[in-house]
């Protein structure tokens, strides 16, 4: 796969890029590595990140040390589903530990790993501000909050059924919340 | 019912879009502020109304806003906190998500007041779908002349600008928050210099919680006087509590500072009393950061009188027996939970979160893990625990950054009321079902 | 001006004098231990918090004490301020967890170490540090790895003082090296393997102030108090060309830059005079060198009281060894 941004893509990061002051491109490196995360089969290769670098005229050490630093940032193939799974104390009280085994169960993957399908990776993950509807998990851009197994459950039903990759950029329809 | 001065009209629908937000008084402020009054105005009435930052230090905003240095020929920033990351806290999430107008319209109050060209929203990564939200409200603000060149025909302009981060909780620290906004590792910088001198590119900046600049609006709707009337004494206003854990009816709540915690926790108008008809163990009441506080100790104080919702009476008896109102991330516990447990996920949380500049804070919170994980297993000592006392202690006061100190304080209180839990622990190791042990920083 | 006491002892410094300089200039009783802070390199320091102080008058206008302790490395003196270092418990203890944190991790290989003998971590630990330790969980282990054919990394060693990322940051052009990942799994690496290649690298070994990042052409050769080192000097078109000369016998075994008495490199030399002239012939000599007392070499058993001219290499003689004992 070539490494390069679709026209799209390129407009819209010379489009953050033109945000800051003369000088101060550097500045668009965290929203243009999400941008090459979603579009390079949701993880970041160092081939991704030199393009990255490239773009904003930065070494690629720059770019290696800031996408080592943010958790949201994969430095590995993930499955087209990356569940994340809130584990913090709120989630802990109204049972994240059963869900993830719940999940662990049904996909018959352990945390850290991907089904060999390809399609989910399971991670847990710290506090993600939803401690008011734990427990949840975070699926792409999407919350799915007040887990219960039948939840969990459809969610992922939902998932397979669709089959796409889901990245934190994608467009998603605001829950109730 | 409180008064409410930010989520008045949080149930309106179609709120987040700006018609009716604009029919439900939206924006008057900035019509207000740019032009009848002048910025040093806005500054006064805001240092009037006694507000204090609301993302957990608590710090008399219109201070912070009058140490903004004001070189000529140098830009000024704003940049708003909306990098809500703190374990319990959720409120930023539903104002931004619920009326992002009201951000927005903050934000471009606060600008004018500040005398700022530029604004940024710094919002964490996981929040990407308010994003779209933000991006939406302010495509509409820009529309209808509320940004951009000449802002109602002031000569005032202002940009704003969503810069999204992308998982680390120790941006929500102001400096480690400039420094990702200028594409870097969040490493929290070396005080001095501190923002108000030399922030984002090295220019005079300030940051500002998202709740902190939202409650700017009714301040320069209604003077700062009037809102200085709201609360009780030092703690002006409302404050929008976050309420999680094993309670009837989690959610955020503004409420007025002043009422009881007793009336917090039981009455119907807000969490709705403890879960399935258990008792109250203890509450964490200003996110994890802030000490835990067993069940009598955070309904009432040392004299006997009831505790209330306030940056006073939440911190009275000090650390040894108070707390603090923190962020608001007010996280109830039943009589069936594990103190430790609980504390091993805090610590769980400090160790990943930790970004590893500074020794003490480095080495002290994934030792502190290791520790606790230990005696969750069944194969702690006494000495174990006293040692956790003794790592805590190296650590507060001796980080570059306030992270080392939240990492701190909740063993420390952990320890302080819950002592007899750990040893229990220790002499009657219990089997623990799963535990989650941190493993690889990087994913999957 | 502003005059400031650490520990019951006062200096006048210029403003903008760090608590850290103020204290050197009184003297080495009174001066802070460092670790990531290095003189001749800017914005170093403040990551270790090993030269943290007490702040009993924050100055004469504003005499209230500073609620924490501060790192003396990044905070300026104030006129009246008065520190206490030594002569504070509450940084006696600090400093003592400090290096318990240091070492929590460290792999404790001095034995097999290049480094040893001039480690800063040693000196610290000696000074500082508790003979005891209080943890049995495993310890963080790294993958040893070759950054260029001259230069070994062994993260495994390392304190992330972040100095061989501020040398290559501010001396070379091209940072190919940086610190990954973050909290405990923070390591220096290239991320991709990768040479550091360019003619001021090696000044990274010199930084190291552990032995994280060791000089290849030495490994192993000899232990650094076996060695003499001699100050030397040639033309060099690169850099001053000012050296010390490591010698064992008449071989010189490696060559570093100068460091002042804190152990802080003078100045910064090239890759060529470093690793490519090793040849008495290629330098002119200037006398033995004074090692500060920052290592084991600073009781300077082999130094010799002769002025340059009449300094031959013979003079040096090695540390008294006892019987049976070989490097």
């Amino acid at each position: 796969m070539e490494i390069k941004f679709s026209e799209d893509t390129l407009a819209v990061a010379n489009k953050i890029i033109a945000r800051y002051p003369e000088g101060k491109q550097k500045s668009a490196l965290i929203p243009l590595l999400h941008l090459a995360q979603a579009e390079f089969e949701g993880w970041l290769s160092p081939e991704a990140m030199d393009y990255v670098a490239s773009l904003l005229h930065i070494k690629p050490i720059e770019a290696y040390e800031v996408a080592s630093f943010y958790s949201m940032f994969n430095l590995k193939p993930v499955g087209k589903c990356l569940i994340e799974v809130c584990r913090t104390s709120s989630c802990w009280l109204r049972g994240s530990n059963e869900i993830v085994e719940h999940i662990e169960k049904k996909l018959g993957i352990k945390e850290g790993e991907t089904t060999t399908d390809g399609m989910f990776t399971l991670k847990t993950v710290e506090c993600l501000g939803s401690c008011g509807t734990a427990p949840m998990m975070m699926i792409g851009a999407q919350y799915h909050e007040n887990l219960t197994y039948e939840k969990v459950d459809k969610v992922l039903e939902q998932c397979k059924t669709d089959g796409s990759r889901k990245t934190y950029l994608d467009k998603v329809v605001i829950d109730k919340y | 019912m409180g008064k409410k001065l930010l989520l008045e009209h949080d149930h309106v629908p179609g709120i987040q879009g700006y018609e009716v937000y604009r029919q439900h008084g939206g924006y008057q402020s900035v019509e207000k502020a740019v032009k009848t009054m002048s910025p040093e105005a806005i500054v006064e009435e805001v240092k009037k109304s006694g507000l204090r930052g609301r993302g957990g230090a608590g710090f008399p905003t219109g201070m912070k806003w009058s140490f903004l240095a004001k070189p000529e020929g140098v830009a000024r920033y704003l940049v708003c906190n909306a990098d809500e990351s703190e374990p319990g806290t959720f409120k930023d999430r539903y104002l931004m998500s619920r009326i992002p107008h009201l951000l927005v319209e903050g934000m471009i109050t606060s600008s004018f007041a500040l005398g700022v060209n530029t604004a940024f929203i710094y919002i964490r990564g996981e929040y990407y779908y308010i994003v779209r939200i933000l991006e939406n409200a302010i495509a509409e603000a820009y529309a209808n002349g509320f940004l951009g060149k000449n802002i109602l025909g002031s000569g005032y302009n202002l940009d704003l600008h969503v810069q999204v981060g992308a998982g680390a909780y120790i941006c929500g620290e102001e400096t480690a928050l400039l420094e990702s906004l200028e594409g870097k590792r969040g490493n929290p910088r070396i005080k001095p210099p501190f923002p108000a001198i030399a922030g984002l590119y090295g220019c005079p900046t300030v940051v500002n919680n998202v709740e902190t600049i939202a409650a700017v609006v009714p301040i320069v709707n209604q003077g700062g006087d009037a809102y200085a009337q709201i609360g009780i004494g030092k703690s002006a206003g409302t404050k929008l509590i976050s309420a999680s854990g094993h309670i009837n009816k989690p959610g955020v709540y503004e409420i007025e500072m002043g009422i009881t915690v007793e009336d917090f926790i039981y009455s119907d108008e807000y969490c709705g009393g403890i879960k399935n008809g258990k008792k109250l163990k203890a509450v964490v009441a200003g996110g994890s950061s802030v000490p835990i506080l067993p069940a009598d100790k955070i309904l009432t104080l040392a004299n006997g009188e009831k505790r209330l919702m306030s940056y006073e009476s939440l911190s009275d008896g000090g650390f040894g027996g108070g707390t603090m109102l923190g962020s608001g991330g007010f996280i109830v516990m039943d009589e069936t939970t594990s103190i430790v447990e609980n504390l091993f996920t805090f610590a769980r949380f400090y160790h990943h979160e930790s970004c590893g500049q500074c020794s003490p804070c480095r080495e002290g919170t994934a030792w502190m893990e290791k520790i606790l994980h230990k005696i969750m297993d069944g194969h702690g000592t006494l000495a174990d625990i006293d040692l956790l006392w003794e790592i805590q202690a190296k650590i507060e006061g001796n980080t570059i950054c306030p992270l080392g100190d939240a990492a701190a304080w909740p063993v420390a209180s952990a320890i302080r009321h819950f002592r007899s839990e750990f040893e229990e622990y220790v002499s009657n190791p219990k089997s623990v079902k799963v535990v989650r042990h941190y493993d690889a920083m990087q994913n999957a | 001006m502003a005059k400031v006491t650490i520990d019951g002892r006062s200096i006048e410094v210029p403003d903008g004098t760090t608590i850290l300089q103020a204290a050197r200039m009184i003297g080495p009783e009174v001066a802070p231990p460092t670790m990531c802070y290095h003189s001749k390199l800017k914005t170093s320091g403040g990551y270790c918090r090993t030269c943290l102080v007490e702040v009993t008058k924050g100055s004469e206008k504003d005499p209230r004490p500073m609620p924490k302790l501060v790192a003396s490395c990044r905070t300026t003196v104030m006129d009246g301020m008065e520190v206490g270092n030594q002569t504070s418990p509450k940084v006696i203890e600090a400093r003592k967890g400090v290096v318990e944190f240091l070492l929590l991790n460290h792999p404790l290989d001095c034995p097999i170490c290049d480094q040893a003998g001039e480690c800063h971590l040693q000196d610290l630990s000696y000074e500082h540090g508790s003979s005891k330790t209080r943890t049995d969980f495993e310890r963080r282990t790294f993958e040893k790895i070759d950054i260029g054919d001259k230069i070994q990394l062994h993260m495994t060693r390392c304190i992330l003082c972040y100095r061989c990322v501020k040398v290559a940051d501010q001396i070379t052009d091209g940072r190919v090296h940086g610190v990954l990942n973050r909290g405990d799994h923070s390591e220096i690496s290239t991320y991709i393997e990768q040479a550091v290649d360019n003619d001021f690298s090696g000044n990274m070994i010199d930084v190291c102030p552990v032995g994280a990042l060791t000089d290849k052409t030495f490994r192993f050769k000899s232990r650094v108090w076996f060695t003499k080192p001699v100050t030397a000097h040639r033309d060099c078109e690169k850099c001053s060309g000012k050296v010390n000369l490591w010698y064992k016998g008449e071989e010189v075994l490696r060559v570093t830059g100068r460091k002042d008495q804190w152990g802080e490199v003078e100045e910064f030399i090239c890759n060529t005079c470093r690793f490519d002239k090793k040849n008495t012939s290629d330098w002119t000599l200037e006398g033995p060198a004074h090692i500060s007392n920052q290592s084991v070499i600073s009781a300077n058993h082999y130094e010799v009281f002769k002025k340059p001219t009449e300094f031959k290499l013979n003079d040096i003689k090695p540390l008294k060894i006892e019987e049976g004992s070989k490097s």
